[in-house]
C-alpha cells in the first residue's frame, strides 16, 4: 500500500511536468492547427537555461534558495520565451497559409536543429546539478516509506498556480478572448480587428514559458539533463495532449498526469524498459474508444 | 511626420527606373533581428557548462555572443538589401525554380530515361570510386523508402510518422530468416516484404478512425514501440548488439567473396578474374537498382489502377468516397500494407548490404528523413522523391568534413527548404488517366 | 405505372434531447422526381443523411426496392448503401475531388466494377484484357457524361477549376456514374443563376426519363421544384405537413403557413 502511494506521488509529480509541456502543445494546436514538433526542444532549452542560471547565481553568491528559485524561474521563462517566439517567426509564420504537412516538416527540421545547436554549444555529455531543494515530509515509515519531498510539493503548488493563472487569462482577459476567437475563426477575428499575428506569437510565448518551468522542474527533480530530453518528453507530452483531447487545457494537464501515473506505476510494478510502450498502448486504446481524446471536442463534420 | 516628396512615389509608375532602397527600414529590421539574436545567444552561447572531474563549472564566452550578434546583423542586412534590390515579386508566390520545375515536368520521360541511363552506367564512369557507388546504393535505398511512404502519405494522405517501423520489420525479418533460419537472399526478400506488409495492415487497424494529427502521433508511437522492442526483446532481436553476419546475396549461386565457402564457387573464379571488393559493391548496386526500377513500375501502375485512384480520392475527401460506395477501411489498409511492404523490401536490402543491423539505425530521425524526402520532392511525385533523396543523402555526405555540423545543417536546411518552397520541388499533380493525349490542351 | 422505389416508414431521428425528425413516412417512386421541401431546419438534410447512412436513424424503417430486392437502409453502412443498394447523392457544399481531373472524378465513381475487373489489382497490374476492357468501358461512360454536360474538352483539367454551375452538374454526373437506383440531390440549384437553373432542370428531367431511376430532391428554389417535381413532400420542424402533387401542395394552407408564417393578428 505504501509502495503504491509512493508511486502515485511520484507519478503525479512527473505528470505535472508533462502536463505543463502538454499545455504548450495543445494551445498551439488549438490556435493554428499544427503540431509544434520543436516544443520538446524548447523545454530542453528551458532546462539548460535553468541550469546555467543556477550556476551563475551560485557563482554570484546568491544562495538563499527561495530567491534563487524565483530568479531562475524568471530568467528561464524570459529566455525560453524568446526561443519559442523566434522559432514561430522563423519556421512557422511563413508557412501559415500552406497545407498541413509543410509546417510539420519545418517543425521537425527545427527540432533537429535545436537539438544539435545545444549539443554543439554545450557538449554532448550529460550535465548535472547538485540537489538544490532538500528534504520532505514523511507520510509513513517502515520498509516502504512514503515521502513527499519539498521539491515535489513545490512542483505541485507551482503547477496549480500556473494552471489557475493561465485558465484565468484564457477565460477572462482580452488576450484570452482574442486567442479563443482566433482559434475558432482566424479570418473573422482579423476582420474584427484582432491582431492575429500578435495573438499567435503570444500563444507561443506562453507555451514556451510553461515549458521553461517544466524544464527547470525536471532539472531540479532528476538533477541531470542532456540535449536529448526534449525528444522523449516531447513525444510523451504530445501524447498527453492528444489523450486529454487536443485543444483542451485541462485535458492537457489531465493527460499529463495520467501519463505520469502510468509511467510510474508501470515501472514500479512491471518493467522499466517497456514503460513507454505502455504509454502508447493506453493512448491507442483511448483513441479507439474516444477518437477525440478524453476532453476533446469531437469534430463534427457537416455533411 | 514630414510629407513624402513626390519623387519617392515615381517608381510605382516607372518600373524601369531604379527603386530607392528603403535603407532606413532595412537597417531597423537588421538591428531588431540582431537584438533578438543577442537575447537568444546570451544564455546558451555566452555560457558554457564544463565538467571537469565530476564537478560542473561555468565558463563565459561573451565574445562569441558578440560575433553571433554581429553575424546575424550582417546577414539580415544583406538579406534586406538583396530583397530590396530584386524586382517586386508577383503575389502568386512564383519563384525562380518554377520554370525549372515546368521544364522538368514537360520533359519528364526524357529526364527519367537520362537518369536511368546514368544510373546504369554509374560504376563504369570515371571518378566512380567504390564510395561513390556505395553512396549511390544508399540513395537508391532511400528512394525506395520514399516511394513506399509516398503511397501512404502522398497518395492516400495518411500522415504516417512511424514509417521506420516497417523498414525495421523488413530488415530484422530478413536478418533473422537469413542468419538464424538459413534462408537465401532470394527466399528471404519476398518473405520480409510480406511480413512488413502484415505489420502495416496490423498497425493500420487501430488508426482507421483517426483524424490526421491523431493518426500522426499514433504512428509515431508505433515507430517508437518498434524501436523499444528491438532494444529490449533480446531473445528475438538480440537487443542493442544487433545481428551480424548477415549473408550477402549471390548471383545464381556465385558468391562475391575472396574465397568460396565449401560447395560454392566465387564470382571472380567463375569469370577467371582476380578478386576485387568492388565486384560485390557493384553487384549490390545493380541489384538495388533493379529492385528500385521494379518498385517504380509497380507504384506507377498502381496509381493508374482503381486502387490508386481510390487512395487519391480518399486523400481528397473521405466522405465523398463513402458516398460513392468506396469502403475507406479497405483503401486505408491497402495503402498501409503496400507502403509497408515497400519499406520492408528496402529494409531487407539494407540488412544484406550492411551485413549487420542494430536498433540504432531505426530511430525517429529515419522516419523524419523519409517524410522530408516525400514532402520535399512534392507529395505524390515519383521524380520528386528521387531528386529529394539525392539532395538529402548526398549533401550531408559532401559535408563530411564538418561532421559535427552535419545534422545542424540538415535541420536548418529542412526548415529553409520548406519555407522557401513548401509545395516541394516537383509539385504539380499528373492525372492518372487522360481522355485527350498529352499536348492536346491543358 | 410507377413502382415504389423508396419507402420511408415512421422515420425518426433524435440528437440528444432534440428531435430532428418525428414519425416521417412517405414514398418515392421510380421514374419520378420527388422533392423534399420545407423551411430551414425542417430536417430535410437529416432525412438524406439517414437515407445514405451518415446517420443511424433513431427509429423507423427505410426500404429501397431494387431489381426485386429489398434493402433495409437503416441497418446498412454508408458505403454499402451506395454500392449495394444503389443510393447516390450530391452534397449541399459540393464535394468533388478538386485536385483530380473531371475524368478521374467520374471514373472513381465506377470504382466497384473496376476493382472487381482488376481482381484486387492483380489482373490490373499485369494488364490483362478483361481489366483493360472494363477500364475502356468506364472511360467511355465518363466521356458520355462529359459530352452531355459539354465539358469534354476540359476532361483533363482539375475539377476545382470549374465554374460553380459546372461543378454542381459534374457532381450530379459523378453520382450517376455509380449506376444508382435512387439519386438524392441536396440543394442542387443553390447558387445557380436562372440560366443555370434551367439547364439543371433539363438535366434532371433527362435523367428521370432516360434511366431506370428515381430522384429525390431537396430544394428551396421553387421554380425548380414546381418546374420538375412529380411529387412533393413538405416538412416543417421534423414533421410532414403535406404530401402530393405540386398543385395540391401549392394550395395547401398548412404549407403556406409554414413558409410565410402566421398571418398578423389585428393589433399585434
Amino acid at each position: 500500500m505504501n509502495y503504491l502511494l509512493q508511486q502515485i506521488i511520484n507519478g503525479v509529480s512527473l505528470g505535472a511536468i508533462y502536463g505543463l509541456i502538454a499545455i504548450g502543445y495543445t494551445m498551439v494546436y488549438g490556435i493554428i492547427g499544427m503540431i509544434n514538433f520543436a516544443h520538446g526542444e524548447i523545454y530542453m532549452v528551458g532546462a539548460f537555461v535553468s541550469l546555467i542560471a543556477f550556476m551563475a547565481l551560485g557563482i554570484a553568491g546568491i544562495t538563499y534558495i527561495p530567491l534563487a528559485l524565483l530568479l531562475v524561474l524568471v530568467i528561464a521563462m524570459v529566455f525560453t520565451a524568446a526561443y519559442g517566439w523566434a522559432v514561430e517567426r522563423i519556421a512557422y509564420r511563413p508557412l501559415r497559409g500552406s497545407y498541413r504537412l509543410a509546417p510539420l516538416i519545418s517543425a521537425i527540421g527545427m527540432s533537429i536543429f535545436l537539438q544539435n545547436y545545444v549539443q554543439l554549444l554545450q557538449g554532448a555529455r550529460v550535465k548535472t546539478l547538485q540537489p538544490v531543494v532538500h528534504g520532505g515530509i514523511t507520510l509513513a515509515t517502515g520498509s516502504f516509506g512514503v515521502q513527499v519531498s519539498y521539491l515535489q510539493l513545490f512542483i505541485l503548488v507551482l503547477t496549480i498556480i500556473l494552471m489557475a493563472v493561465f485558465s484565468y487569462v484564457i477565460a477572462a482577459t482580452p488576450l484570452g478572448r482574442a486567442q479563443r476567437a482566433v482559434e475558432q475563426d482566424s479570418t473573422m477575428a482579423a476582420l474584427l480587428g484582432i491582431d492575429v499575428d500578435r495573438t499567435i506569437s503570444l500563444t507561443f510565448l506562453i507555451g514556451a514559458m510553461l515549458a521553461a518551468v517544466a524544464g527547470m522542474m525536471v532539472l531540479l527533480y532528476y538533477g541531470v539533463i542532456d540535449f536529448f530530453i526534449g525528444f522523449e518528453a516531447g513525444i510523451k507530452a504530445f501524447t498527453a495532449a492528444v489523450l486529454g483531447g487536443i485543444g483542451s487545457l485541462p485535458g492537457a494537464m489531465l493527460g499529463g498526469l495520467l501519463i505520469g501515473l502510468i509511467e510510474a506505476l508501470w515501472s514500479g510494478y512491471a518493467s522499466v524498459e517497456y514503460k513507454d510502450v505502455m504509454v502508447f498502448v493506453v493512448l491507442v486504446l483511448v483513441l479507439i474508444f474516444r477518437p477525440s481524446g478524453l476532453f476533446g471536442r469531437p469534430e463534427v463534420e457537416k455533411v | 511626420m514630414s510629407a513624402e516628396p513626390a519623387a519617392a512615389a515615381a517608381p510605382a509608375t516607372n518600373p524601369i527606373a531604379p527603386r530607392r532602397l528603403a535603407i532606413g527600414g532595412i537597417l531597423k529590421e537588421a538591428f531588431l533581428t540582431a537584438i533578438v539574436a543577442l537575447v537568444l545567444a546570451i544564455p546558451l552561447v555566452g555560457f558554457r557548462i564544463v565538467e571537469s572531474g565530476g564537478t560542473t563549472g561555468l565558463r563565459t564566452r561573451f565574445w562569441w555572443v558578440a560575433i553571433a550578434t554581429g553575424a546575424v546583423f550582417a546577414g539580415r542586412l544583406a538579406l534586406g538589401l538583396w530583397r530590396g534590390a530584386m524586382p517586386p515579386r508577383a503575389v502568386t508566390g512564383a519563384s525562380w525554380f518554377d520554370p525549372v520545375a515546368r521544364y522538368g515536368r514537360r520533359h519528364a520521360r526524357l529526364a527519367a530515361a537520362a537518369g536511368i541511363a546514368v544510373a546504369l552506367a554509374l560504376p563504369a564512369l570515371p571518378y566512380a570510386s567504390r564510395s561513390v557507388v556505395d553512396l549511390a546504393t544508399t540513395v537508391i535505398i532511400y528512394v525506395m523508402l520514399g516511394w513506399g511512404l509516398n503511397v501512404v502519405v502522398g497518395l492516400a494522405g495518411l500522415l504516417d510518422l512511424g514509417y521506420v517501423a516497417f523498414y525495421a520489420v523488413g530488415a530484422y525479418s530478413f536478418a533473422l530468416l537469413a542468419h538464424d533460419l538459413g534462408f537465401t537472399f532470394w527466399e528471404a526478400l519476398p518473405l520480409s516484404g510480406l511480413l512488413a506488409a502484415t505489420a502495416g495492415v496490423l498497425l493500420g487497424f487501430p488508426v482507421l478512425r483517426l483524424r490526421g494529427d491523431y493518426l500522426a502521433i499514433v504512428t509515431l508511437g508505433f515507430g517508437e514501440i518498434i524501436h523499444i522492442l528491438l532494444l529490449n526483446w533480446t531473445s528475438l532481436t538480440y537487443g542493442p548488439n544487433g545481428i551480424g553476419d548477415i549473408p550477402r546475396p549471390g548471383l545464381f549461386g556465385l558468391v562475391f567473396e575472396r574465397r568460396a565457402p565449401p560447395g560454392f564457387t566465387t564470382f571472380h573464379d567463375f569469370l577467371g578474374v582476380p578478386f576485387n571488393p568492388s565486384q560485390r559493391i557493384d553487384f549490390l548496386y545493380y541489384l538495388v537498382l533493379a529492385l528500385a526500377l521494379i518498385v517504380n513500375l509497380f507504384t506507377l501502375r498502381l496509381r493508374r489502377l482503381p486502387i490508386g485512384r481510390a487512395w487519391e480520392a480518399l486523400r481528397e475527401d473521405e466522405i465523398a468516397c463513402r458516398a460513392l460506395g468506396i469502403n475507406p477501411v479497405n483503401v486505408k489498409l491497402s495503402a498501409f500494407g503496400i507502403g509497408a511492404m515497400l519499406g520492408g523490401f528496402a529494409g531487407a536490402f539494407f540488412a544484406t548490404r550492411q551485413g549487420f543491423i542494430s536498433p540504432e539505425s531505426f530511430t525517429f530521425t529515419e522516419s523524419a528523413t523519409i517524410l522530408a524526402i516525400v514532402v520535399l520532392g512534392g507529395m505524390g511525385s515519383q521524380m520528386g522523391v528521387v531528386l529529394a533523396a539525392l539532395l538529402l543523402v548526398v549533401l550531408p555526405e559532401l559535408g563530411r568534413g564538418f561532421a559535427e555540423f552535419r545534422m545542424l545543417i540538415f535541420g536548418a536546411a529542412m526548415v529553409g527548404i520548406m519555407v522557401w518552397r513548401p509545395q516541394g520541388l516537383l509539385a504539380r499533380r499528373e492525372p492518372s488517366l487522360r481522355l485527350h493525349p498529352r499536348g492536346d490542351g491543358p | 405505372m410507377s413502382e415504389k422505389l423508396l419507402e420511408v416508414t415512421h422515420l425518426s431521428m433524435r440528437f440528444g434531447g432534440l428531435s430532428a425528425i418525428e414519425d416521417l413516412s412517405f414514398t418515392a417512386n421510380q421514374r419520378e422526381i420527388t422533392a423534399l421541401i420545407g423551411p430551414n431546419g425542417a430536417g430535410k438534410t437529416t432525412v438524406f443523411n439517414c437515407l445514405t447512412g451518415f446517420y443511424r436513424p433513431s427509429g423507423g424503417s427505410l426500404v429501397l426496392h431494387r431489381d426485386a430486392r429489398r434493402f433495409a437502409l437503416e441497418r446498412m453502412a454508408d458505403h454499402r448503401i451506395a454500392r449495394e443498394a444503389g443510393v447516390a447523392r450530391t452534397f449541399q457544399n459540393i464535394r468533388l475531388f478538386a485536385g483530380m481531373t473531371l475524368l478521374e472524378n467520374l471514373v472513381v465513381a465506377q470504382h466497384g466494377e473496376l476493382m472487381r475487373a482488376s481482381r484486387f489489382s492483380v489482373a490490373g497490374l499485369l494488364g490483362f484484357p478483361p481489366y483493360r476492357r472494363a477500364e475502356k468501358i468506364a472511360v467511355g461512360k465518363a466521356r458520355d457524361w462529359l459530352d452531355r454536360l459539354g465539358l469534354t474538352d476540359r476532361a483533363d483539367m482539375a475539377a476545382g477549376g470549374l465554374s460553380y454551375g459546372d461543378r454542381r452538374r459534374l457532381e450530379i454526373a459523378r453520382a450517376m456514374c455509380t449506376g444508382p437506383a435512387l439519386l438524392c440531390l441536396d440543394e442542387p440549384a443553390a447558387g445557380l443563376n436562372p440560366h443555370e437553373s434551367a439547364m439543371l432542370n433539363d438535366l434532371l428531367r433527362a435523367i428521370r426519363d432516360e434511366y431506370r431511376i428515381g430522384l429525390l430532391l431537396i430544394e428551396h428554389d421553387m421554380k425548380v421544384v414546381m418546374g420538375i417535381s412529380d411529387h412533393i413532400v413538405v416538412l416543417d420542424h421534423g414533421n410532414k405537413i403535406a404530401d402530393g402533387t405540386p398543385e395540391a401542395v401549392r394550395a395547401d394552407p398548412g404549407v403556406v403557413r409554414a413558409y410565410l408564417g402566421e398571418p398578423e393578428e389585428a393589433g399585434e
